[in-house]
């Protein structure tokens, strides 16, 4: 390509780090590098420089108007100087209701209000969900330099954002406090988390690790496919697909095909996989391992969230060992079989965990969703076929093959098979993860919690994230399957489950929830890129007291662009980020009974 | 018949495009378009040119060789062909001719020999070689490159070769093309403005043709072939021709060896120039006729480098006093005593078409309807062909049959030696077309003047600064011109365009060494040396 | 030196046979219905062409035949039976017994909102046929309210992802000041729809230069150069593709600009004559617009096989010479 390029040129600590990255990215797919680059410039120099940027797009092959628009697609890359140590704060629901909004006026107070930064080394910045809300708030410290460090604080308050900001360590709650029922028999899922060392093979081995990868071996692929169709197993990630049907459909398809793990959990409320991988690394990668023998796949990427470091940190650990012990490569445990992972950092786009839009990000692209048809299981990962599957659908493999498929579909539900993991936050005595098997009711996942905690007076439920809906206190024997919480007018969705008592002003929350979706909009796709914004000054307006014409004619307009982004949006985001503040008006008199008052200002955030 | 042999279409669904001594990137920007689409979908772009042109940065390969050691390595890919007895044999033995000879020719064209006389590695020959002869479909495109040298028509005979070799011509998706550098270079060939031809390539020393031409025009036609440009000019010198009526030429910026060209146009009884625009030789001229520009002022054909004819039309009217080619040479046939009447562009249109079997299917409807027809299109139902030479494949073969060439590497006129040292060859840039005539009155912000392009390297080896005035010397004038690095020059390759004659007046250091064949002069291969010139000015950086 | 046993070239050469080109193989046919009438279209063609095999027009924004469907606009949706959300005719392909609802309730609240929502936060008063479309589905966009300040300079360029001020009381637009920085083209964002036509004209579909991009998220998605360097600055080759491609004015010559600042411009009073361009021997059909006997913009059109409407420099702005010399 004949790429120009401008005269800015990259500083030799910049040229190092893009160095770094390339020495090792060993195939010929240049781009798909454009992203860990993009990162790594990041963490050494705290933003992407205009020379960082041309020696990095000449290096890779990729036109600098391309690799900007790619830069300033991502929340957590700068393409804007600013300082090294840059705090994190989340504000999103459940920070919210743990005072969140308190946390940043200290942090406004110490530092000057978001985003500036007097001395010119740190700042900090709201942001949506860090997937913490067992424990909100949160925050993700992240301090730029040669030995860059990247810290998720939670219970966060602001005494230690500012040291870890100062470069100090703050050592956080073990997993126990992120998995009540830990130790408990019965578990499948959660069984190994905080009974395991997660950085110790030996440790995973002597917990049956590699078992059923054994076994999966012995079996041969058809045999797997067979098992996974017959447990009745279906997507966790939301969209609740059958696996065994996607699995048999890439089995004729060209090869080369991929296998992608979407670890990119983003959906406000959602905690599950990050919990898995921070405890149970060596199953995620067994799992994948099992389902690429099973799929005919050579390559793996698991796409992490950027905001989850620990989990990183875990997983490439295990990484590392797994290739070292010949559990990944050209001959794992010596059958011939050949698999590799790659690991993919996301970096602050929740949007990406749409599989369309992440498979373009781990291409190098904008994190925007595809049309479909075509499905990834025909045109995927470098247009080739690629199966995608949630981290927590993927240790769903473990179970189905040491049980057995018809076993494991004896769990659960007629059409919701197996156990299920659900996030628990909020107004809750007990937040975590916790796992049943399907078909438990809310109320009964309430009480596992520990009941109603705040006023202890339950006004709503969000169930299934942003792109959730709300149910109120006569839903709770509402089973939460996904036959049940359709019935029910919701959907499963990520399994959150998010209480708020009576004191909540569930108008911040609706707002908190059109805020999110305005800025998580990719912009691809009309409807849902003006119609967040939209949606957004209706709710504003409405809640300020301050209707355009009148309340009702803002709440048509309101169900207008919901129905639009709805029916006409690209991708999931679009069509559901109505989908909450609709069931929220539905079910509860916020705007319609209730005379609001004008207040100056408004409503605070 | 001379024409591209293939469509543009062509090029978006072939295996694999060898762009030789062509930078299509900027001088054929929408053929480009074309290629890039069949890059995109999976043809290998193979590059020979001197230099690493912005064509040349979207190759697979490219083969960088040194100025006018194109026939070394064709020569050199043919024998690396038949070594690896990849060559066509089905093919050579139904539509070739002198195959034998041309075998025993290229042996002594190893890719050692290739290696030391073109400075191409004999890997990236092997490669081509094996690339090519390969392919399922292949192309060959040349543009000036390959024909402004003194020995033009060979450059050419050696890449028909290899298409031959490979049977890579006469298919779909393979063929062999030239890609015209100028508007109606293709048209005015097809209409007969060549010394030998007449009207849709008729020769005209065959009695039979050239009597349906008299019979048509109630005159008598020379029986002998006429000069071409270069000809021409060494007819001047010999005092045989005293009078030249120059069309829509700029022969005093554009020919090469400025110094001899003004000389012998100085000396002529009297020269005529019909021009759109007062060019500097129209400055010349005892008399000027003010034409109108040919693509938007008048009616008419043109014929492009697929061999499309395709309709000029009137967009607007001339300024005043400014008329239309046509008016202007019935006008002065009716001065010298014949009157031909006021035809319209249709009319002489239909008259070519009842005189040329190649363009005689070629109404001015069908051509409106169609947007265009490629010739031959021998009649009114005929689609016109889309490649050209299918009969190559017919069996037996239909015509002549295709002789191979034995053609030898022959360096350029104007050789380099320890006074001048550097190549110095010139093309031209994106945005500029020419002698500038027409470009250089639109604000184009990629203009940044004449300059002499260098190596950094050489620009470091000779002390200069980007933006620093020097002056180049070649055996013929002097230029002064500012240096500008282009990372695309080899060391000891320098480059020129003529688009700036007024500021450099590139043309006083090019070389007449003209090709006996075609008459085509070797802009592209002049010896030269670099020396400081004193004052600096400051040049844009690297475009 | 060359030795040659060439044919005579005083013989014409015979008529050869008629080239032989790739079989189309005949495709097959698929069935579907639209608005309750069958249509019968060859497989993989789209939706879109099915409606219009039939007469329905359907209106498009970002679709061109020339480029690579993106389907981000969303006005040509179509209502399918059977799906969930309404689907993009420009690229859904039809499927045997697909039944097609082109102008259901659905249908025309979605493609009157995508109108609403275009029109409350761009400038359309150089797009007519988003103007037309906005006649045709009743597209009130003034029920969003006053719109909000417009951004000042690079303010729209400096925004960062994942961030936005709280609502103003007006309605959020993209207007901004024009962007003017050489001497041939004028860059409007404020006029802005994002269908993505110019970033494709200047990537893969045509120039390859890849002078610009989308950048920014949501809201804030912008096109841009790297950094917003000026055009000067960036990769661009002036091809004028981009402006070739845009549907409401957004990029334009700057002459037509400069034209329509002073009150000049007047389509009424322009001829359009197809030419072909004289600066190389590609072929380039050029449509030459002329007022008031000076060319005032040159475009090639969209159906020529050889340029699909596209052009470089000196066949886009090369003809400043023909005006000078009245």
């Amino acid at each position: 390509m004949d790429l120009h390029f401008t005269e800015a040129a990259p500083a030799a600590e910049e040229v190092a780090a893009v160095d770094r990255v390339v020495s090792v990215a060993a195939n010929g797919l240049k781009r798909t590098y454009l992203l860990p680059v993009l990162h790594a410039i990041q963490d050494r120099v705290g933003w992407i420089s205009p020379g960082a940027l041309n020696y990095a797009s000449r290096i890779l092959e990729v036109p600098p108007a391309e690799a900007f628009g790619v830069a300033d697609f991502y929340a957590l890359l700068s393409t804007h100087p600013q300082p090294p140590a840059v705090a994190h704060v989340c504000d999103d629901i459940a920070c919210k209701i743990k005072g969140a909004d308190q946390l940043c006026s200290e942090l406004e107070k110490a530092h000057g209000p978001e985003g500036s930064s007097p001395d010119g080394k740190l700042t900090w910045r709201r942001s949506p969900c860090l997937g913490t809300c067992e424990r909100a708030p949160a925050a993700l410290v992240l301090v730029a330099g040669e030995r860059h460090t990247e810290q998720a604080l939670a219970s966060a308050n602001s005494e230690e954002i500012t040291a870890t900001l100062q470069g100090r360590q703050i050592s956080q709650p073990a997993l126990s406090a992120s998995v009540p029922q830990m130790g408990q028999p019965g578990l499948t899922l959660l069984r190994r988390v905080g009974q395991i060392n997660p950085e110790s093979l030996d440790e995973y081995r002597a917990a049956d690790g590699f078992l059923a990868l054994r076994r999966a071996f012995e079996m041969g692929p058809a045999a797997v496919v067979r098992e996974m169709t017959e447990s009745k197993l279906v997507g966790r990630g939301g969209a609740a697909f059958p696996c065994g049907q996607k699995w048999q459909s890439i089995l004729s398809a060209a090869s080369p095909r991929y296998l992608v793990c979407n670890a990119d959990e983003s959906e406000p409320g959602t905690f599950k996989d990050r919990v898995l991988m921070e405890g149970d690394p060596y199953a995620l990668i067994e799992s994948m391992i099992i389902a690429a023998f099973a799929t005919g796949c050579e390559q793996g990427y698991l796409y992490i969230r950027g905001e989850c470091p620990l989990a990183r940190r875990r997983l490439e650990h295990a990484i590392r060992d797994c290739r070292a012990q010949s559990l990944l490569g050209t001959n794992i445990l010596g059958a011939g079989v050949c698999f590799d992972i790659e690991l993919r950092a996301g970096a602050g786009a929740y949007i990406c965990g749409e599989e369309t839009a992440l498979l373009n990000s781990i291409e190098g692209k904008r994190g925007e969703p595809r049309n479909k048809p075509p499905f990834p299981t025909q045109v995927g990962l470098f247009g080739k076929p690629t199966i995608i599957q949630n981290v927590e659908t993927l240790l769903n493999v473990l179970p189905i093959i040491m049980q057995g498929g018809k076993a494991f579909a004896a769990i659960g539900t007629e059409r919701s098979t197996g156990t299920k993991l659900f996030c628990l936050s909020g107004h809750v005595a007990k937040p975590g993860v916790y796992e049943v098997p399907f078909g438990a009711t809310l109320r009964e996942l309430l009480d596992l919690a520990g009941g109603i905690s705040g006023s202890g007076k339950l006004q709503a439920i969000l169930v299934g994230g942003a792109a959730g809906s709300f149910l109120g206190p006569t839903d709770l024997d509402t089973q939460m399957t996904f036959e049940g919480t359709r019935a029910a007018g919701t959907a499963l969705g990520s399994a959150v489950v998010m209480p708020f008592d009576d004191t909540v002003d569930l108008r911040e929350i609706l707002l908190c929830i059109a805020s999110f979706f305005r800025d998580e909009s990719c912009g691809q796709c009309v409807p849902c890129r003006v119609g967040t914004v939209r949606q957004e000054e209706i709710l504003w307006r409405l809640a300020a007291g301050r209707p355009l014409a009148s309340r009702a004619t803002e709440l048509v307009m309101l169900k207008e662009v919901g129905q639009a982004m709805r029916d006409a949006s690209i991708c999931g985001l679009g069509q559901t980020a109505s989908s909450a503040i609709e069931s929220a008006l539905s079910r509860f008199p916020l705007f319609r009974d209730r005379e609001i008052q004008a207040e100056p200002g408004g409503v605070e955030r | 018949m001379g024409g591209g042999t293939s469509s543009y279409r062509e090029m978006e669904e072939t295996d694999l495009i060898l762009l030789w001594g062509s930078n299509a990137r900027e001088t054929h920007p929408i053929f480009f378009h074309h290629l890039l689409k069949g890059v995109h979908n999976g043809a290998k772009l193979f590059v020979v040119d001197p230099r690493r042109t912005s064509s040349a940065q979207w190759a697979e390969k490219w083969l960088g060789l040194h100025v006018g050691t194109d026939i070394a390595l064709a020569n050199a890919v043919a024998r690396k062909i038949l070594a690896a007895g990849l060559e066509n044999r089905a093919f050579i033995e139904n539509a070739t001719s002198g195959f034998e000879e041309f075998r025993q020719h290229v042996q002594k064209y190893t890719l050692e020999y290739a290696e030391n006389t073109c400075g191409v590695p004999a890997g990236l020959i092997r490669e081509l070689a094996d690339a090519y002869a390969r392919a399922g479909r292949a192309q060959i495109c040349w543009t000036l490159g390959i024909t402004e040298h003194h020995n033009a028509v060979d450059n050419v005979l050696a890449l028909i070769n290899l298409g031959l070799l490979t049977g890579h011509v006469g298919r779909y998706g393979s063929g062999l093309n030239p890609l015209r550098g100028q508007n109606n270079v293709q048209g005015g060939g097809d209409m007969g403005a060549l010394p030998d031809r007449l009207p849709g390539f008729q020769h005209v020393e065959n009695d039979e043709l050239r009597a349906k031409f008299e019979q048509a025009w109630g005159a008598l036609i020379p029986a002998k072939r006429g000069w071409h440009l270069s000809g021409m000019f060494d007819a001047m010198e010999r005092g045989e021709l005293k009078a030249l009526y120059v069309i829509g030429e700029n022969p005093a910026n554009s020919e090469a060896d400025a110094h001899r060209t003004m000389k012998l146009l100085q000396s002529l009884d009297i020269l005529v120039v019909q021009d759109m625009l007062m060019t500097k030789t129209a400055e010349m001229a005892d008399v000027v006729f003010p034409a109108a520009a040919g693509w938007c002022e008048s009616e008419g054909t043109v014929t492009n480098s697929e061999r499309r004819v395709q309709r000029v039309r009137r967009a607007l009217p001339p300024p005043p006093g400014v008329r239309d080619d046509i008016e202007i040479l019935c006008d002065l046939a009716r001065r010298m005593g014949r009157d031909l009447g006021q035809p319209t562009s249709q009319e002489i249109w239909d008259e070519l078409r009842s005189l040329s079997p190649v363009h005689a299917g070629m109404s001015y409807a069908r051509l409106e309807a169609m947007h265009g027809l490629q010739w031959p299109c021998y009649d009114g139902s005929h689609p016109g062909e889309q490649y050209l030479h299918g009969r190559l494949w017919a069996r037996p073969v239909i015509g002549p049959l295709a002789p191979f060439s034995c053609v030898e590497q022959e360096l350029p006129v104007d050789a380099l030696d320890s006074e001048f040292p550097i190549r110095l060859t010139t093309g031209r840039r994106l945005d500029s077309y020419n002698t500038g005539v027409q470009t250089s009155r639109y604000a184009s912000p990629l203009r940044h003047g004449e300059t002499l392009d260098l190596s950094p390297k050489d620009g470091k080896k000779y002390g200069f600064e980007e933006g620093e005035m020097v002056r180049v010397v070649s055996r013929r004038g002097s230029v002064v011109a500012p240096v500008r690095f282009d990372p695309g020059l080899r060391a000891g390759l320098a480059f020129m365009t003529l688009h700036f004659p007024d500021q450099v007046a590139t043309n006083e250091l090019t070389i007449d060494a003209v090709d006996p064949k075609s008459g085509t002069s070797e802009f592209k291969a002049t010896a030269v040396r670099i020396e400081k010139a004193g004052q600096a000015k400051p040049v844009p950086a690297t475009v | 030196m060359s030795t040659q046993s060439a044919p005579d070239p005083k013989i014409p050469v015979p008529r050869g046979p008629l080239p032989i080109l790739p079989q189309s193989r005949p495709a097959r046919m698929v069935e579907i219905t639209i608005d309750g009438k069958p249509v019968s279209v060859p497989q993989g063609s789209t939706l879109l062409d099915a409606a219009r095999s039939i007469g329905i027009d359907t209106p498009t924004l970002c679709f061109l035949e020339s480029l690579t469907p993106v389907n981000v606009c969303r006005i040509c949706v179509v209502e399918v039976e059977g799906m969930r959300a309404l689907v993009p005719a420009c690229s859904r392909q039809a499927e045997p017994g697909m039944v097609v609802k082109t102008d259901s309730e659905r249908v025309q609240l979605s493609r009157r909102l995508v109108l609403e929502l275009l029109a409350s936060s761009v400038d359309v008063s150089t797009a007519p046929q988003l103007q037309e479309y906005m006649r045709r589905y009743s597209a009130r966009p003034e029920r969003f309210g006053e719109p909000a300040t417009p951004a000042a300079e690079g303010e729209r360029d400096a925004a960062q992802p994942g961030h936005h001020q709280p609502p103003e009381t007006g309605a959020a637009t993209v207007a901004q000041p024009v962007k003017i920085d050489n001497k041939l083209y004028v860059r409007d964002y404020g006029k802005c729809i994002l269908c993505y036509k110019c970033v494709e004209a200047c990537g893969v579909d045509a120039q390859n230069t890849f002078a610009i991009a989308v950048a920014g998220r949501g809201f804030e998605v912008r096109i841009s150069t790297e950094y917003n360097t000026p055009l000067t600055n960036s990769a661009c080759v002036y091809c004028g593709n981009c402006i070739g491609v845009c549907p409401t004015g957004a990029l334009m010559f700057r002459s037509e600009y400069e034209m329509r600042q002073s009150g000049t411009w007047d389509e009424s009073k322009q001829t359009h004559t197809d030419t072909i361009c004289p600066y190389c021997g590609v072929g380039c059909t050029l449509t030459v617009h002329v007022q008031d006997e000076k060319i005032v913009k040159v475009t090639s059109p969209l159906d020529q096989e050889i340029t699909e409407g596209h052009l470089c420099i000196k066949g886009r702005f090369g003809w400043e010479w023909v005006n000078q010399k009245k």
